[in-house]
């Protein structure tokens, strides 16, 4: 018999509230490549979602668990722990998690903390969440992720770094409206993407982030995850992957054996861009807003430095009246507003204004 | 400001927390322990909901200190569902017209920041209503 490595917990968990949030200007690949003189023969397609400039990490976790909270119809004092993983906390000491717990109401009698495993740093907190509620510490924990994405100006990732992300309320199964069944993380030390402290953009490996980084760690989180729950890719209606870019999601499920209808549905990028600690996450809400009950989601994060945490969901009766209590994650992607890149250095603070 | 300014407004402005009077049930904000309608002591705590709709508005061109990095924005005294009138900066404009008598709801947006080294400060904005909920 194989050892045990998944993690499930003693008390069944389930998600109770998810909301999504995303800004509402879009900056266009093409934009992107019209700056930089870029070579525009792969024509750069899609488009990144940008913060404006009162908005930051802070802002759009307090909206995300306020959807969170409106489809949970649950009292804010009944929380026990308020965790924002993220890569742009606003500030460097002051807990972004305090700030959210105060507008939300659930303060004082709660734990908070940020959290921070790149682009993982939400699904971290998520299975953390699930070892809170499902010990029975406490009836409800929150875990956001959430973030508006660095990219140095003219590098690849200018592209792609994006703004939005999503919370979610975990509680106990029964009043859930997709239980949580079981969950698995995979990490290794692999330097292919990082941020020294103080740095404003991150440093990556180029070719180095893909084999042995991301589709090694996601590949062996949904395997292991698979094999120990005796699922395979048809049990499932819907996965999401860490998103950074369009094309690994899709290589990574073509190659674990999942169609592309199959990921579809949870796939943004094109449309928001690569939202770091909140992409998987964002892309499980549309998932969410869409599936039917009873329909088994694999979701996969990846966080550079690296690791992966795979969980396996099956939704419930309560999902369809309940998902309507908040903004769908299509309704803030169609609040669209096209800027320039001018316009989006000013929204984040490229100018030097002294 | 203070700190210990921000800390003491931080429920108002982060959520809109006021009060409801005891006696006439006059909602109240911001929050001043008196009711403003019949003068009695009102300090029973108030959850507005958020939703309003403009009474009035103007564009600041000419940003006190602080807020220059936003300028131009609209400002406006929106009227709350409750009763109370608040004056708010309006977000998520885009290139929308802003017109007397529309609905709008509250957001927590970041204010301002006390220069590079101080404290963020958040709070309460107006922005067209995402969604008929």
């Amino acid at each position: 018999m194989q050892e045990n490595k998944i993690l499930r917990p003693i008390r069944k968990v389930g998600i109770v509230g998810y909301g999504a949030y995303i800004p509402r200007y879009r900056l266009p690949a093409r934009e992107v490549a019209r700056v930089w003189k870029a070579d525009t023969s792969g024509e750069p397609s899609g488009e990144k979602a940008v913060a404006g400039l009162d908005e930051d990490v802070i802002t759009m976790s307090i909206e995300a668990a306020r959807n969170a909270l409106a489809r949970a119809m649950i009292d804010p004092a009944k929380i026990r722990a308020v965790w924002v993983g993220s890569e742009s906390h606003p500030s460097a000491v002051k807990p972004t998690s305090t700030v959210v717990a105060e507008a939300i109401g659930a303060v004082p009698n709660t734990q908070a903390a940020d959290w921070e495993f790149a682009c993982k740093a939400g699904t971290e907190a998520m299975q953390a969440a699930i070892g809170f509620v499902g010990s029975g510490m406490a009836a409800y924990a929150l875990s956001i992720g959430m973030d508006t994405a660095q990219g140095r100006p003219g590098d690849a990732l200018e592209y792609t770094a994006g703004a939005g992300g999503a919370a979610y309320l975990l509680g106990p199964a029964e009043e859930s409206l997709a239980i949580i069944e079981a969950s698995y993380s995979f990490t290794t030390d692999t330097p292919d993407f990082f941020r020294r402290a103080n740095e404003k953009y991150p440093e990556h490996g180029e070719r180095f982030t893909g084999e042995p980084a991301y589709f090694k760690h996601i590949s062996a989180a949904a395997q292991e995850l698979m094999r120990a729950t005796e699922t395979k890719p048809e049990d499932y209606t819907y996965a999401v992957f860490h998103q950074p870019n369009d094309k690994f999601p899709k290589r990574v499920a073509s190659s674990l054996g999942f169609k592309p209808d199959q990921i579809e549905a949870g796939l943004l990028v094109p449309w928001i861009g690569n939202t770091y600690a909140g992409s998987a996450l964002v892309g499980l809400t549309a998932v969410l807003d869409v599936a039917e009950p009873g329909d088994k989601i694999l979701l996969v994060s990846y966080g550079s430095g690296a690791g992966s945490d795979a969980f396996t969901i099956q939704t419930t009766e309560e999902l369809i009246k309940r998902r309507k209590q908040a903004p769908s994650t299509q309704e803030y992607i169609q609040r669209r507003t096209e800027i320039d890149y001018a316009t989006y250095s000013r929204y984040r603070g490229k100018l030097s204004m002294k | 400001m203070e700190l210990s300014q921000h800390w003491r407004l931080k429920q108002q402005r982060y959520s809109l927390v006021g009060e409801i009077c005891p006696y006439c049930e006059g909602k109240i904000f911001p929050p001043r322990d008196i009711c403003p309608d019949c003068g009695n002591e009102a300090k029973t705590t108030f959850q507005f909901n958020g939703k309003g709709e403009i009474y009035s508005f103007t564009t600041v061109r000419q940003a006190p200190a602080g807020h220059e990095e936003n300028a131009p924005y609209t400002l406006a005294l929106v009227r709350l569902e409750e009763g109370p009138m608040v004056a708010a900066q309006l977000t998520d404009l885009d290139d929308q017209a802003v017109e007397i008598g529309m609905p709008v709801e509250m957001v927590t947006r970041k204010l301002r920041s006390e220069g590079e080294r101080g404290l963020l400060i958040y709070g309460y904005k107006f922005r067209p209503i995402l969604k008929a909920a």
